[in-house]
């Protein structure tokens, strides 16, 4: 450029963040986004949105919890509106205890820490256990929020291939041989065994035993997120990984999917020695979980049919799950692939070879329907072929308009392919095999 | 405060409904310090009920992409007959098309970098790879690639090879069926806001624009401080001149009205090239707009008021 004599060099430059050299490492990471900016349309009604985990809460007493609420506010308003303990109301924690007993946990309640969502839970824990560059070992792929808490920590994560039966033993102990070679420490797996999100696969109750056993000698602790676990569609329930084993197991537990996610009450039930620390943790974290929140939970769980409830969300969420998997297999190309999940809320699909998801995900919100990227459950970059499909929020007759809609976004994005032949996927290929999609 | 209440639309179903949603938000709250009465609206099937029943004595388009910007907004509330802040449904139809944009300037003497613009229909009928090899015959590399239409730079990629050139043109085509292909001008980009006032089109000061990543794209227009912006650039004082013309010549010759915000770059021999002109700018805490206004010294709610005025009078 042409200039005239010396410029006015830092004259009214700025940044927009005066707090730009202040930032923690940890925040590195934290920028926006298209893919989010995207999300934004999703959530308009004339999207078909396969993409959020939103709980479907329509069938809920309202009513019934109106009158509850208010009857908690009048009777006993001035401890609900009070700060509590940061270990949880004792009632609902008892209460919590028969609910996990349904999964054949035996849990004494003073070693439960009631959290905001189990989203805390899983934030106390990483606190308490991981140093920056510790390393994590997590299913690929994973609970996005997990991921997300591991990062902001600057844990290492290391991503363990599933199968249709969930977490692969086998990988797994070569996921710590190799740290152990590498001279690092692995500090825990977590694992959604059930029903997992993303995959929608669950791991078999054989491999239970063997998953805990791997763990153990190789001094790994393991944490277990268990959201969705009484989400079977046939009512079944799979034993919990602490039910095998509750020295070596941390479990996460949460109300969101099975009563109201905007209570935001969760908990973590661990080994006494490591529940002391998680109470201080969640002191300086939270003070404590909202009062009248617990207590509204407390209140369901003793005067509503709770697991009657349960039931109608598994013959809801049923046919949902139905209705996803039978537009896949009516309207999909070939070269796709998807797990088929027993419970919870997702499927995992798998399309075919050269197309990336996340790339072509403003083609589908033109489109009018929403998926999740598949990049976005691994902490790595794999995942680029794969979606995340959620079945859980839309009814059934949209979840069908949806998937006709994916389908002829995923014919154009072929055909565009084709078009411009292989094109360098701007993430890594998720790994082939084995993977969660061959149920 | 005044009586006059006008509804300011933002949302809709672009890919920029997040930008628009914060546009809006940012500009109703200038607009009330200002003492104008605001209601936001989305752009959705209530809409027009909604204008029907209460029709406001004006609109403030906060919408971005697509309906906001093609002239189908526009058109709506013409035919309501409702006094609406910004260029008119034909001609928003004509400019907001980035390539007829760029062919009408051209046309009137203005430098803008080389281009191609083909549609997806193209590549597939007659090969990509002969296409694609044309295009770097003409247009050389690195060359700048995005959808025909839109804003944000959603789509938009610097190309600085051939190798990369199928993946960008799969990635710019997911958000339109056309992509402009065009010579990439290494130099200082700015962007130039003009505004009508009563003696005609007015270009605030140059904001120039200095991404840390060197791409000013979507992460580093949203995110706090990922970019550095200067006010007003650091032009010399011809440049500068040159600059604010362009802008001036832009919104003239392309019959726009109210406000718009050209992008330009100065070219390291001081040439200055029009690169696009943007219907809708944004209104957000990152965008340039607002920041072009406190340079001039005027508040973003007196500017907006100022033209409300003029679409009631109009």
């Amino acid at each position: 450029m042409s200039t005239s004599g010396p410029l006015p060099d830092r004259l009214g430059a700025r940044s927009l963040d005066p707090h730009l050299g202040r930032y923690a490492a940890r925040a590195e990471g934290m920028t926006a986004s298209e893919v989010r900016a995207l999300f934004a349309v999703a959530s308009r009604p004339e999207v078909v949105s396969l993409a959020g985990g939103m709980p479907n809460l329509a069938a809920l007493p309202l009513d019934f919890l109106s009158d509850q609420i208010a009857s908690i506010v009048a009777d006993d308003g001035l401890v609900a509106l009070q700060y509590g303990s940061a270990h949880g109301i004792p009632l609902l924690r008892e209460q919590i205890c028969e609910v996990m007993a349904l999964e054949g946990v035996t849990g004494h309640p003073d070693d439960l820490v009631v959290t905001v969502g189990s989203q805390m839970a899983l934030d106390l824990v990483t606190r308490i256990f991981i140093d920056p560059g510790d390393i994590v070992l997590a299913e690929g792929p994973s609970y996005v929020g997990a991921l997300g808490t591991f990062a902001s920590y600057q844990a290492d994560v290391r991503h363990v291939v599933m199968d249709e039966h969930g977490l692969v033993p086998e990988a797994l102990r070569a996921a710590l041989a190799a740290a152990a070679q590498a001279g690092r420490r692995v500090k825990f797996l977590y694992t959604i065994p059930n029903f997992n999100n993303p995959a929608g696969v669950t791991l078999a109750v054989a491999r239970r035993a063997e998953v805990l056993d791997i763990c153990a000698r190789h001094d790994v602790l393991v944490i277990e997120d268990n959201p969705y676990g009484l989400l079977g569609f046939d009512g079944q329930v799979y034993p919990a990984l602490r039910s095998m084993d509750s020295d070596n197991v941390i479990y996460l537990g949460s109300f969101s999917k099975t009563f109201a996610s905007g209570l935001r009450v969760g908990w973590a039930l661990a080994p006494h020695a490591v529940r002391e620390k998680l109470v201080l943790a969640a002191e300086s974290a939270a003070l404590c979980a909202p009062t009248l929140n617990q207590m509204v939970v407390s209140r369901y769980l003793a005067t509503h049919d709770w697991k009657g409830q349960i039931k109608s969300f598994q013959t809801m969420y049923r046919d949902r799950r139905d209705a996803l998997l039978a537009g896949l297999e009516q309207h999909m190309p070939a070269g796709c692939s998807w797990t088929r999940p027993d419970g919870g809320f997702f499927v995992w699909l798998t399309v075919p070879e050269g197309v990336d998801t996340k790339a072509m995900q403003p083609r589908a919100v033109t489109a009018r329907v929403a998926y999740v990227p598949g990049t976005g459950f691994y902490a790595d970059g794999f995942g680029s072929r794969q979606m995340r499909l959620s079945f859980c929020y839309p009814p059934p007759e949209r979840i069908t308009e949806g998937v006709r809609r994916l389908a002829g976004v995923l014919a154009d994005e072929l055909d565009l392919l084709r078009t411009f032949g292989p094109t360098a996927s701007r993430s890594l290929s998720g790994p082939q095999t084995p993977a969660p999609d061959t149920a | 405060m005044s009586d006059r209440w006008v509804a300011v639309l933002a949302g809709g179903l672009s890919h920029e409904r997040d930008v628009s949603l914060r546009s809006g938000r940012r500009v109703s709250a200038a607009l009330r310090q200002s003492g104008v009465a605001v209601e936001e609206w989305d752009a959705d099937a209530s809409l027009l009920p909604k204008l029907r029943e209460h029709r406001p004595d004006a609109v403030v388009i906060a919408l971005h992409g697509g309906e906001g910007e093609n002239g189908s907004i526009q058109t709506i509330l013409e035919l309501l007959g409702i006094p609406y802040v910004g260029t008119d449904a034909g001609t928003c139809r004509r400019a907001w098309d980035k390539p007829t944009a760029k062919a009408e300037l051209r046309r009137a003497g203005v430098l803008t970098p080389d281009w191609v613009v083909l549609p997806q229909s193209a590549f597939r009928e007659l090969g990509a790879q002969p296409v694609l090899d044309a295009m770097v015959e003409r247009l050389g590399l690195p060359m700048m690639l995005k959808p025909d239409q839109g804003g944000s730079a959603l789509g938009a990629q610097v190309v600085r090879s051939a190798a990369e050139l199928p993946t960008a043109m799969v990635g710019s085509l997911a958000y339109s069926d056309a992509v402009l292909a065009e010579q990439f001008i290494d130099g200082v980009e700015v962007a130039v806001t003009v505004v009508d006032g009563p003696g005609g089109p007015e270009a605030l000061p140059a904001v120039e624009i200095a991404p840390a990543s060197g791409v000013y794209d979507y992460t580093a227009r949203y995110t706090a401080g990922l970019t550095t912006f200067h006010t007003p650039a650091r032009l010399d004082d011809a440049t500068a001149a040159k600059v604010a013309e362009l802008a001036v010549s832009a919104h003239r010759l392309l019959g726009l009205r109210d406000v718009s915000r050209t992008d330009a770059v100065v070219s390291a021999t001081g040439e200055v090239y029009f690169i696009e002109v943007n219907l809708s700018p944004g209104l957000t805490e990152t965008s340039l707009l607002p920041m072009a206004a406190e340079a001039a010294g005027r508040s973003l709610g007196s500017i907006y008021a100022g033209l409300v005025d003029r679409a009631i009078a109009r």
